[in-house]
Parts: C-alpha cells; sequence; structure tokens
C-alpha cells in the first residue's frame, strides 16, 4: 500500500455560518486550519497552537472549542459559527459592540477568542457576575493583558442582550 | 504544529471500534474527545498510524440510573456530567471536579471515559472517582467486564484495561441519605493540572458521627491514593472540626511523592493535609440532616 492511499484524505460536510460545505481534508488537518486555508475564514486566530490560549475558539454545535484541537474529520455533520457568523449583515452582536464601546481590545489578536467565548457564556447565562465571567474567560489568555475592559465589555454585552 | 500523517477510522459501533483496534494493534489508537491524545500528537509524543473515532458511535453519552448506582457514558462531556441533575442531586463532589478541568472549551469537548483511560496522574476524575468508589465497565470482542477503581489505575498513564478492551461506562454507587461528597484541588497556576487534590466521601449518622469514609488524594503518587490512615481515623468518630484537623493530618502518610520544578515534597504532603481537611468539611457540610 502506499504512503499516499494509506493515510487518504477524508470527505467531509460540515456547516459554517450557516453554509454548508463539501470538503476533502486529510485526516490531521485541524478544524482551525480547515477554516482558515479551506473556507479562508481568517477571523479565527491561532494563538499557541497547544490548547491553551483561546485565540482559536470556534462554536461547535452550539458549544465553544478550542479548534487547534479538534480534527476538521471530528466537525463532520457538525455546525460550526466562527467570529464572522455573529453579525446580522451590517449590525454587530452585542458582544462585539461591547468590545468596541468599552475598549475591550488592544492588539486585537484575541479578540476573535475571547468574543466567541463570551457569545457562548451568554447564552448559557444572561446575568453574569463579574467572576462568572472571569471563570468562563480561564482559557482565553490576552497578551496585553487587558482582561479589565473584556469584562467591562462583557457586561455591556449582556446588558443590551438583556433588555433586547 | 501538525500531527504526523494518519489514517482515520469513524467507527460506527463499539463492536467495529474492537475490530479495528484487533486489526490494527498497536499501530491504531482510541479517539473519545481527543483532549489529551490530540496534543500529544501535535508535540509528536504520540504518532498513531490509525485513529479510530469513537466520537462516531452512538450511545456512549449521557447519565441514567441503574438500580443503585449512576451510569455515565464513556463519551459525556465534562461540562454534561458537571451540569446533570442526577450527578448534582447524588454527586455533588463529581460536580466539583468535573467543573474545574481545564476550561470551559476542554470541558465541552473532553471525555470522562477519554480522562480516565488516559490516567494522567495530574488529572482531577481519577480522584473523584476513587472517593467515590467508582468501577469501570470495559468491552472486548469476548465479553465485558467490571474494574473497580481501587485497582484501576496502576501506573503513570496506565490502567488495568487490556489493549484489546474499550471503555464504555462509569458506574458510581448512589450514596445512601447522611452521605456528602466533595472535591477540592490545588490547580498548578499555568496548567490548572493537579499539583494536589482530594476527595471525600462520608456518611455521617444522626448523632453526629462518621459510619464511613473514603478520602482520595492526587498528585502524590503514580495515580489517586486512598489516605487509608485518614478514612481510620474518622471511623466512629463525631464529625468535630478538630477530629477531620487530626485525621487529615494523615493524608500524606506512607505515600512517596516526588519533587517537580513547582512544589517539593514536604509542599505536598504539607498541602494534602490541608486539601484532605477542605474536602472533608466540604463533604460533612452537605450532608443532608
Amino acid at each position: 500500500m502506499t504512503a499516499e492511499a494509506e493515510y487518504a484524505a477524508v470527505p467531509i460536510n460540515v456547516a459554517v455560518n450557516g453554509i454548508n460545505y463539501d470538503a476533502v481534508v486529510e485526516p490531521r488537518t485541524l478544524l482551525v486550519y480547515f477554516l482558515r486555508e479551506q473556507l479562508n475564514l481568517t477571523g479565527t486566530h491561532v494563538g499557541c497552537d497547544t490548547s491553551q490560549c483561546g485565540a482559536c475558539t470556534v462554536h461547535l454545535n452550539g458549544r465553544a472549542v478550542k479548534s487547534c484541537t479538534v480534527l476538521a474529520v471530528q466537525a463532520d455533520g457538525a455546525e460550526v459559527k466562527t467570529v464572522e457568523g455573529l453579525a446580522d449583515g451590517d449590525n454587530f452582536h452585542p458582544v462585539q459592540e461591547g468590545f468596541r464601546e468599552k475598549h475591550g481590545l488592544q492588539c486585537g489578536y484575541c479578540t476573535p477568542g475571547m468574543i466567541m467565548t463570551a457569545v457562548h457564556l451568554l447564552e448559557t447565562n444572561p446575568n453574569p457576575s463579574d467572576d462568572e465571567i472571569k471563570h468562563a474567560l480561564e482559557g482565553n489568555l490576552c497578551r496585553c493583558t487587558g482582561y479589565v475592559n473584556i469584562v467591562e465589555s462583557i457586561k455591556w454585552a449582556a446588558e443590551k442582550m438583556r433588555k433586547g | 504544529m501538525f500531527p504526523a500523517s494518519f489514517a482515520y477510522v469513524a467507527a460506527r459501533s463499539v463492536e467495529e471500534a474492537l475490530e479495528l483496534m484487533v486489526k490494527h494493534g498497536e499501530e491504531g489508537k482510541l479517539l473519545a474527545g481527543g483532549h489529551s491524545l490530540i496534543p500529544a500528537m501535535k508535540l509528536r509524543l504520540q504518532s498513531p498510524r490509525t485513529l479510530i473515532d469513537l466520537g462516531t458511535v452512538p450511545g456512549l453519552r449521557g447519565v441514567r440510573v441503574d438500580g443503585d448506582h449512576l451510569v455515565i457514558g464513556a463519551l459525556t462531556v465534562h461540562t454534561d456530567v458537571a451540569s446533570s441533575e442526577l450527578v448534582r442531586k447524588h454527586l455533588l463532589g463529581l460536580a466539583d471536579a468535573t467543573s474545574v478541568i481545564g476550561d470551559i472549551q476542554v470541558r465541552n469537548r473532553g471525555t470522562i471515559g477519554g480522562s480516565v483511560a488516559h490516567a494522567d496522574p495530574a488529572a482531577d476524575l481519577p480522584v473523584i472517582l476513587t472517593a467515590l468508589n467508582a468501577s469501570f465497565t470495559v468491552q472486548s470482542l469476548s465479553g465485558s467486564r467490571s474494574i473497580a477503581v481501587d485497582d484501576f489505575f496502576t501506573d503513570f498513564f496506565t490502567t488495568a484495561m487490556n489493549s484489546d478492551e474499550i471503555l464504555t461506562e462509569i458506574h458510581v454507587p448512589i450514596p445512601a441519605t447522611g452521605t456528602g461528597s466533595a472535591y477540592a484541588k490545588l490547580p498548578h497556576p499555568a496548567s490548572g493540572y493537579v499539583v494536589v487534590s482530594a476527595g471525600a466521601l462520608i456518611a455521617r449518622q444522626a448523632s453526629g458521627s462518621c459510619t464511613a469514609a473514603r478520602v482520595a488524594i492526587g498528585g502524590l503518587g503514580t495515580g489517586p491514593l486512598r489516605a487509608v490512615a485518614t478514612e481510620l481515623e474518622l471511623q466512629g468518630k463525631p464529625l468535630t472540626p478538630q477530629i477531620i484537623a487530626a485525621a487529615a493530618a494523615k493524608a500524606a502518610e506512607e505515600t512517596e511523592p516526588v519533587e517537580d520544578s513547582y512544589a517539593g515534597v514536604e509542599y505536598k504532603c504539607h498541602v494534602a493535609t490541608v486539601y484532605a481537611r477542605k474536602a472533608i468539611e466540604a463533604a460533612v457540610e452537605r450532608v443532608k440532616s
């Protein structure tokens, strides 16, 4: 058996931000590289690449996950949402607005992951305390250390979402 | 970082996965949530030639009652264990532990069976499942068997499972009325892994004395250790703060922890007594009178 045949590429079907994609991936392809390099969705960032920093956070079937630690083949048949899928046309998601209003970013590299984790938090807990926000952000690192305004941004978004 | 190349097979049943394991032998590796295996593969610490995915096998997820046990499917992710109403009603110590593994993204993906089978000495689940006296159902092509937790974790990253077996269910006895459980952990500040942790299951009579105790400690050995001296010290005694502290002071007896770059032996042994006390106190606090 040749090496090529032994490690045969695998067909997958993934719905990303509501669009259905049929693709063929090498089994070792990580979800984050599938999103960035095959679908050109470069909003999701590769940070540490070791499951720690959370810059690559996306939603897989509605839950925040680190896409550097998921194989693209594991997303076969799943729904994925990335930061590109949050805004409704020209209208930002309240969490995106919150980061703008409260200066929740400095260099911006961690921001897509922070936002995806925050959206997941607010979907499960619409009125989190400061401690609950910090606990939820445990898996997202900001090397600018801008955490205070990130928490403020999420509180701003939570309030806006509660008011509808 | 990318894993070395491998072939991928999505198993559709436990039987199919077992057949694939026999077919691929040492070159095959089971994939559950992938939150220990994929990082290890990216670092090239593991380079299996074939990954056999259990994530595509139906029926391995969820929490249910079976007689006097809770049965947790091996592919149940930590978030779902922590938020299960059955777990929160009967096994608060397990809810404690599954709420502090890694971070929210890791808990959304990592599985109870994957963590148990991986047997990392710095993992949370082996410790609390030892305190809760769990047992593990493993299947092979020749049938299934149950392994008690005290016999399961045999060495660093090593369990009593054979290479042709798959862990399918975790069984945890539902504690009788008058029993409480808890888990307390000192995490490494950078990695979040266990430096030292303790799990406790304490039964208290209406009179206030201890009728049964199981206390497990993590971080001091190759896997979870029963704090037998602590358990004996509690047995039959009133659960006062003084007695709990005296019993917890014996939590590191007869252990041989290894010094690492973060913590020395003396420190680990001391912290074990502190976290044993925290876990026992929290378990006693939860006993419904």
